[in-house]
């Protein structure tokens, strides 16, 4: 079976910068993921790598053994990806409910002429009526989602992104600006997620978290990969340790 | 019926096809398009050519279909690399491109425009009819589309391409559908327009009318069938009635456009769901 993500030798360039330079890896299927890694690491430019935002100067990206490394995000959200982003970006103007309709009939809008062709939304609003309880959202379906505090338009951008029936998801800092209580929330809003057999994808800052739930961790630096296994070993590891807490005379050489 | 009321309510039938089929690009959409009157234009002289060639008017309702499209089409891909207040300069620049080719085009009639084109053979009245049946049409379209899942995608493209993007909605190819529809039908009020008239020259579809359908949308509510064509008709009707509004013309549309957008951004529609809100809560 092929792994669910894979990306070969994947590397850009912007100006006189190496942002990523030649990154390889392969996630697979049902696995739970960390990408971790200093500011500066390239994490925010492989994640657009990956969604479909920038286009790599050389190597490849997979999804489930299909090829889309020149496909554009929309075709590679049909292919099995969801995404959420760091910034959270609702449709502010509809409800939490029609946020999440939209998703559960992506089927009906695979063309405008599909889309066209049907007008019935009442599966699909009753498919994202569940999706929103098990986020955890129940209750603000007729809200516009522009009105919801922050911590619940992180959930909610989680239940567009189940909606759409991804075989992966893609998750930029799910946690970042949320206090205590609703980042507890919303681990176990991703932890239900993992648990419905959906690989998972996480970019993080919070090292805590992200130790706690992830079964792997990949670590870049300089955009290179510098560490890649379970979340103990690599932290233990000396030169991820350097890279993080910087300072040392270590060599990433020594990798 | 007086020759004159037949004509007011073809004029008015022909505005309400060309602000509703804007409304789908900018208001469903959020396509900012201040160039519908070269899409009205490019229908009008391609019915124009049809029926001083063939004299057969489902041929001219065609010929306006495809040219508006096809038009707006090419519009439409501008729209993929431009955006929100670029497109519309691009647009408006579209509409003067527009009236300065025909101007100097000699097979187009130049400044003279295009006269002696055949009629319908259905007369005044059966020329309204039509025209008000294909408005009829328009505005049951505008109101499927908006219920259907095509509406649904375009509010979302309108509002965010990119989170649009993440729910796998291919926000170009729902672009170039807005525009391809709504364009359409500015070639077949352009067409109606030609069957109404049987004269056209290229000042009825200048800038400042594009300008005016905007302002009927505007006023109208952008994004409600029923607002925008109820300000149509409205706006149609304003300049007949009040002879002020007629010799001010684009003294009133321009502060009624600049109140609106003031006081009452969501338009006519806005306005009547307020006061209906209201009335339901008393």
């Amino acid at each position: 079976m092929s792994a669910a993500l894979q990306l070969d030798d994947v590397a850009i360039r912007f100006g006189g910068v190496q942002a990523v330079g030649g990154v390889s890896f392969s996630v697979e299927e049902g696995d739970f993921v960390g990408l971790i890694g200093p500011n500066g690491a390239g994490k925010t430019t492989l994640i657009k790598i990956i969604a479909g935002l920038l286009r790599p100067d050389k190597g490849r990206v997979q999804l489930s053994g299909v090829e889309v490394t020149a496909d554009g995000t929309a075709a590679r959200v049909r292919q099995g990806l969801a995404l959420t982003h760091q910034i959270v970006r609702p449709f502010r103007e509809m409800t939490v409910l029609d946020n999440v309709t939209l998703g559960a009939g992506y089927r009906h809008t695979s063309s405008p002429f599909r889309a066209l062709m049907h007008l019935d939304r009442r599966r699909e609003s009753e498919r994202a009526a569940e999706i929103i309880a098990q986020v955890g959202l129940a209750g603000t379906e007729r809200k516009l989602a522009g009105s919801l505090p922050l911590g619940q338009m992180k959930r909610l951008e989680v239940a567009r992104a189940l909606a759409v029936e991804p075989r992966v998801i893609l998750l930029d800092e799910p946690l970042a600006g949320l206090n205590h209580t609703e980042a507890s929330k919303q681990v176990e809003a991703i932890a239900a997620v993992h648990a419905r057999g959906i690989t998972v994808v996480l970019v993080e800052h919070n090292l805590e978290e992200v130790m706690r739930i992830c079964r792997r961790l990949i670590v870049l630096n300089n955009g290179l990969v510098i560490g890649d296994g379970e979340p103990r070993e690599v932290m233990a590891d000396p030169v991820v340790h350097e890279a993080y807490i910087g300072g040392g005379m270590a060599s990433h050489a020594e990798a | 019926m007086s020759a004159y009321e037949i004509s007011i309510i073809s004029i008015i039938g022909i505005n309400v096809i060309l602000a509703v089929s804007l409304n789908m690009i900018s208001g469903f959409c959020g396509q900012i398009s201040i160039g519908h009157g070269a899409f009205f234009g490019t229908g009008a002289y391609a019915a124009a050519l049809t029926m001083v060639g063939t004299g057969s008017v489902p041929l001219a309702i065609l010929a306006a279909l495809v040219t508006g499209s096809l038009l707006g089409l090419a519009v439409g891909f501008a729209s993929l690399r431009v955006r929100t207040d670029f497109l519309a300069v691009t647009t408006i620049g579209v509409n003067f491109l527009f009236v300065g080719f025909v101007r100097k085009q000699a097979w187009l009639g130049g400044e003279m425009g295009i006269s002696g084109i055949p009629a319908t053979g259905f007369g005044p009245v059966g020329n309204m009819t039509m025209i008000l049946l294909f408005a009829a049409a328009t505005i049951a379209l505008s109101l499927y589309i908006s219920r259907s899942w095509m509406g649904f995608a375009f509010r979302a493209v309108g509002e965010d391409e990119g989170t649009a993007a993440t729910l796998g909605i291919n926000a170009g190819a729902y672009k170039l559908a807005a525009f391809g529809i709504g364009t359409a039908l500015a070639g077949l009020a352009g067409c109606l327009y030609t069957f109404f008239t049987q004269f056209i020259a290229a000042d009825a579809f200048d800038f400042i009318f594009s300008v005016m359908l905007m302002a009927m949308v505007v006023i109208g509510g952008i994004g409600s069938t029923w607002g925008v064509a109820v300000a149509a008709v409205g706006l149609t009707l304003l300049p007949e009635a009040i002879r002020f509004v007629n010799d001010y013309r684009l003294l009133v549309f321009g502060g009624l456009l600049v109140l609106v957008i003031r006081l009452a951004p969501s338009g006519l529609a806005g306005l009547v769901q307020k006061a209906f809100l209201a009335v339901r809560r008393s």
